[in-house]
């Protein structure tokens, strides 16, 4: 196949809380693995995040939380991307999210979640094992 | 995804189907160009746009502020944004959709970014094919934002039909830049940060460049101000691109300009396939591998050794052809 075929990743933060300096580390590590990361910005809401990634073609959608509503915002993004036919997409999650509740995220669809001081490379060796190009 | 599907959702507007060509294009999967061949009678419709200066100029803030414009005229919009790929890793990041949230769920604009990647065909195969597919969608406005002033950004502005120039008050440096290419190919000049002191003196700046090197052209690039964040001077700048559309059309350029394209695209395709076909048959045969050493050990010179590949394989076409 084509050698310009690329992993694209959108960062999104859902959610209202204030400042994205985890998800901007991250959509820069992807980058310097060679990645092609679609940075969305603060405030998204699971409709923008679902839009985007659909018009960016996007393989990886990496959510960025820190506001305790993972519960409810992760579970809408994957119920959105089943209705678009697009839950091929690889869906990662990050931010600070109590070890109780990764079960329950993972039984709906979110792929695998990130905790704080998660080494980078193993983000990337995850999004490399796991996207369907 | 099957052509047809491609070809029928593109012109049936499913969104999914535009985003999956654009990815193919971007693979340069041969897919893609099977579909765009389809499609290519159903483009021509779309008024192009392109946006490109300094980064940090405010190419996206604009880029917003216009589309918003359209959409309340009830023109339907198609952005592509192209951002620079690290040429070590291949690696981007794209970030201008930051600005275009607004607009992120209204389904008539669509916005896709690109990394420039390692295009075989140059930056501008890749972004054109893109247009393309946004034009065949059905799209009545295409923008294109690149950041200026490379050649392979002079490259895409091609493409576009009106091209917007940006800058932003002080940073004397990016005259220069403007000297160097960009000048050319402005229809428009836009000072943004019209907030910032040091505007007024930089469209000056700007038109004394204009009325030493006026070109040859019956237009001559207005100078606008404009602040993209409050949306100051925005109807003047889509007033200024529908009347540079208006000369284009009424001079005959519109029309001049497409026949130029159009043989462009022709030679440009025609070379890539020539090119592919040759190189295909060539490389890994063991008279080819024999050449080469012969070639670098000076037995053999490349001109010649050219001349007798290229004969061979059009005679072998021929008959080819013929059978
Ligand atoms: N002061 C001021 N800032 C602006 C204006 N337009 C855009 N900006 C800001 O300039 C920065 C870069 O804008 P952006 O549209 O991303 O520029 P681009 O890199 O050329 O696409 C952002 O922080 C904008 O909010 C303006 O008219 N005045
Ligand atoms: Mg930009």
């Amino acid at each position: 196949m084509s050698s310009s075929k690329k992993i694209r990743v959108v960062i999104a933060k859902p959610g209202l809380d204030g400042h994205d300096r985890g998800a901007k580390v991250v959509a820069r590590a992807l980058r310097d693995a060679g990645m092609e990361v679609i940075y969305t910005g603060l405030r998204q809401t699971p409709e923008m995040i679902v839009e985007t990634a659909i018009q960016e073609g996007a393989h990886v959608i990496g959510l960025s939380i820190l506001s305790g509503a993972h519960n409810v915002l992760f579970p809408r993004v994957m119920e959105l991307l089943r209705e678009e036919g697009a839950d091929d997409i690889l869906v990662i999650g990050g931010g600070i999210i109590p070890e109780d509740d990764i079960p329950a995220l993972k039984e709906c669809g979110i792929a695998e979640i990130f905790g704080p001081g998660t080494p980078l490379s193993e983000i990337v060796e995850f999004i490399r094992e796991n996207v369907k190009l | 995804m099957r052509v047809d599907d491609l070809v029928q959702g593109v012109l049936g507007r499913d969104r999914r189907a535009l985003a999956r060509l654009i990815s193919l294009i971007e693979e340069e999967d041969p897919v893609a160009l099977d579909a765009l061949s389809r499609l290519y009678r159903h483009t021509g419709r779309a008024h192009i746009i392109g946006i490109t200066g300094p980064p940090g100029s405010g190419k996206s803030t604009i880029v917003t502020r216009l589309t918003s414009e359209y959409r309340r005229a009830g023109k339907t919009v198609g952005i592509i944004c192209v951002d620079p790929s690290s040429p070590f890793t291949g690696g981007a990041l794209l970030g201008d959709r930051i600005r275009m949230q607004e607009h992120s769920l209204d389904r008539e604009v669509f916005v896709r970014s690109m990394g420039t990647r390692g295009h075989l065909g140059g930056l501008s195969r890749a972004t054109s094919d893109a247009v393309r597919a946004l034009d065949a969608f059905g799209k009545d406005i295409v923008l294109v934002e690149t950041v200026g002033a490379g050649q392979s950004e002079v490259e895409v502005v091609e493409i576009a039909h009106t091209v917007i120039v940006t800058d932003v008050p002080g940073s004397g440096d990016d005259i220069q830049a403007i000297k160097a290419g960009i000048m050319e190919i402005a229809d428009i000049f836009v000072v943004n940060k019209s907030d910032l002191p040091g505007a007024d003196k930089k469209v000056t700046e700007i038109n004394a460049m204009l009325d030493i090197d006026p070109g040859e052209r019956g237009w001559r690039p207005p100078v606008l101000l404009t602040n993209a964040r409050k949306g100051e001077g925005i109807p003047e700048l889509v007033a200024t691109i529908a009347e540079h559309y208006k000369y284009l059309k009424e001079s005959g350029l519109l029309e001049e300009r497409g026949l130029k394209r159009s043989k462009e695209e022709l030679e440009q395709i025609m070379e890539y396939k020539l090119t592919r076909e040759l190189l295909t048959k060539l490389q890994g045969r063991p008279e080819y591998e024999g050449a080469i050493r012969r070639i670098a050990s000076r037995e053999e010179d490349p001109y010649t050794v050219a001349d007798r590949l290229i004969v061979e394989f059009l005679s072998s076409y021929k008959e080819e052809s013929s059978e």
